[in-house]
């Protein structure tokens, strides 16, 4: 099993690696100019050289995306949990839901920085509108989905609905939850930098407009990469959280009960 | 489903009669759906278990042995008629029912020692101790119980990593680790083989004479029923009806060679008789 995993992850890295090196390789033998693709080391190096200067806006994307992810995960989980305890709440909200959510996300920007000004507050509402909607439906879904038998094991010791809902609902549906979330915390990168982008003075999505139109490619990707860095490190913190809560549907806890 | 309001016995105490009851059902009939889709599950039923029988309930498929059941637990409503255990209509009851189902139903996110605990989590009185008592008295109660199964050490481990005899042995210390007064069992059995299934029967036959509860079993299985029962229930096909209602006097605690012995046997046959003439009956009026 170890060795299995060992040799995954160093195929993985090479990979990543073998990226870099072809884009590099790319770069030098075509003689590409760097304001139309940087190589990858021009980027690394801009990247430290620039760091101080990012990091403010580095600590401003991860605020307003954590902020704008935990207000939508709220919002989405108790929507979920009232979607998915009544069959007709379900059935009466999807229309709707798949509505809202088949609205592309840049389309309410404007009308964001229309109601609230250019800033924090469109990107943290965007970043909360984008995610929102895969928590809603895994939540929805999960707790619909939930075996009756299960319930009726609690049912027929005379337990209330919300002794049901917290002893077999919720447990059953974490593994939908720590699927969604894991959706969600990318999409709500998304949406906060797609924000930033077009109404905002501060954050990564601001520093990469602005590189742009200095024509200072690298800094561009040099934002592309943090972007890429943060979100996978988003990704890896909610995977080994829903490890350690969920292994149960993966059956990953052998060790432990052995 | 539809309660049907009923003065007299609204949540009060019913009087104590001579032997005491602890299940009546009088006239309790059930239909699932309404109007041109409504499917009669159970004809009117009247049927009195008292304290401490171990009453088995046996018919064709689908005669509504199982609505019998949920009837009993609360998970279904009569239709029409009422249905009082343990003194109290079952619409108003806060009663100390173990059930297990054919499925094992162990929930897959907790170790076999939570699952059989999980009643103590739900029911009072345990419930309000739940939290300081889970990890001393009730976790060693719950490992009593398995190794009563012969599940001994076992409590750690995740359900998936157990069999299907060994999740229907947990599921049984599931049942009874509140000490219910009543035990409700539909098919446990049902998906084990012969072996594992009589050596289950014994535990539970054990289990029953120990704790005494009352216990009412839906089985297909007639030696099941003569095996472990003190009184048998024949139901007639859907919408079902009690055809037969006779009691099993062998001598206890009973052994499976027993199950081989002429008077068995004819117990048996004269089963098998009522279930198959209510089958034909059914065909007939199906044709």
């Amino acid at each position: 099993m170890f060795g299995i995993d060992v040799r995954q992850k160093a195929w993985s890295a090479g990979l990543i690696v073998l990226f870099f090196l072809a884009w590099e390789l790319f770069c030098l033998m075509t003689g590409m100019s760097d304001l139309v693709l940087p190589r990858p080391s021009q980027v690394f190096v801009t990247l430290v050289e620039r760091f101080p200067v990012l990091w403010p806006h580095i600590v401003q994307t991860l605020a307003t995306t954590m902020l704008g992810f935990v207000l939508g995960v709220a919002l989405g989980v108790a929507l979920g949990a009232i979607i998915g305890v009544s069959k007709t709440a379900y059935d009466t909200c999807y229309p709707l839901l798949i509505g809202f959510s088949s609205i592309p996300k840049v389309a309410v920007v404007p009308i964001f920085v229309l109601w609230f000004g250019s800033g924090t507050v469109p990107a943290v509402l965007t970043a909360l509108s984008i995610c929102f909607f895969p928590i809603v439906v895994n939540i929805a879904t999960g707790l619909a989905t939930t075996e009756p038998e299960l319930e009726d094991v609690l049912k027929a010791l005379g337990a209330s609905k919300l002794d049901i809902l917290w002893n077999v609902g919720l447990p059953r549906t974490m593994p939908f939850f720590f699927a969604s979330l894991k959706v969600a915390i990318s999409y709500a990168f998304v949406g906060a930098v797609l924000s930033e982008t077009v109404a905002s003075n501060r954050g990564i999505g601001n520093v990469m407009m602005t590189a742009s139109s200095n024509f200072n490619v690298p800094l561009v990707f040099a934002g592309l990469f943090v972007l890429a860095g943060l979100g996978v490190a988003l990704y890896v913190v909610f995977s080994l959280i829903e490890g350690q809560v969920t292994g149960w549907a993966t059956r990953k806890n052998d060790a432990i009960a052995t | 489903m539809r309660m049907q309001p009923n003065d007299r016995f609204d949540g009060q105490p019913v009087p104590e009669t001579a032997a005491a009851t602890a299940i009546e059902l009088s006239e309790a009939s059930v239909t699932f759906g309404r109007g041109d889709r409504a499917v009669p599950a159970l004809s009117k039923t009247t049927l009195k278990i008292a304290d401490g029988e171990f009453v088995a309930l046996v018919g064709p498929s689908g005669c509504g042995k199982s609505t019998i059941l949920r009837l009993v637990s609360g998970l279904v409503q009569p239709t029409s008629g009422v249905v009082i255990v343990g003194g109290r209509e079952v619409a108003a009851r806060a009663l100390r029912v173990g059930m297990a189902f054919q499925n094992p139903t162990m929930l897959p996110w907790m170790t076999i020692e939570r699952n059989i605990m999980l009643p103590l989590k739900i029911v009072e009185p345990f419930r309000s101790s739940f939290r300081r008592l889970r990890k001393t008295e009730y976790r060693d109660k719950a490992n009593a119980l398995l190794e009563q199964v012969g599940l001994k050490g076992f409590g750690t481990r995740y359900p998936w990593q157990l069999s299907g005899g060994m999740l229907q042995r947990a599921n049984l210390c599931r049942a009874l680790i509140h000490e219910p007064r009543m035990l409700l069992l539909d098919e446990p059995f049902g998906a084990l083989d012969q072996f594992t299934r009589e050596e289950l029967w014994a535990i539970l036959q054990t289990l029953w004479m120990t704790h005494k509860p009352t216990v009412l079993l839906v089985t297909h299985d007639l030696r099941e029923a003569g095996f472990l029962a003190s009184r048998i229930c024949v139901m007639s096909a859907r919408p079902g009806r009690i055809l037969d209602d006779s009691r099993v006097d062998f001598a206890r605690p009973r052994t499976v060679a027993m199950t081989f012995e002429p008077d068995f046997v004819a117990l048996n046959q004269k089963l098998r008789a009522f279930i198959e003439d209510a089958r034909s009956t059914a065909q007939q009026g199906a044709g």
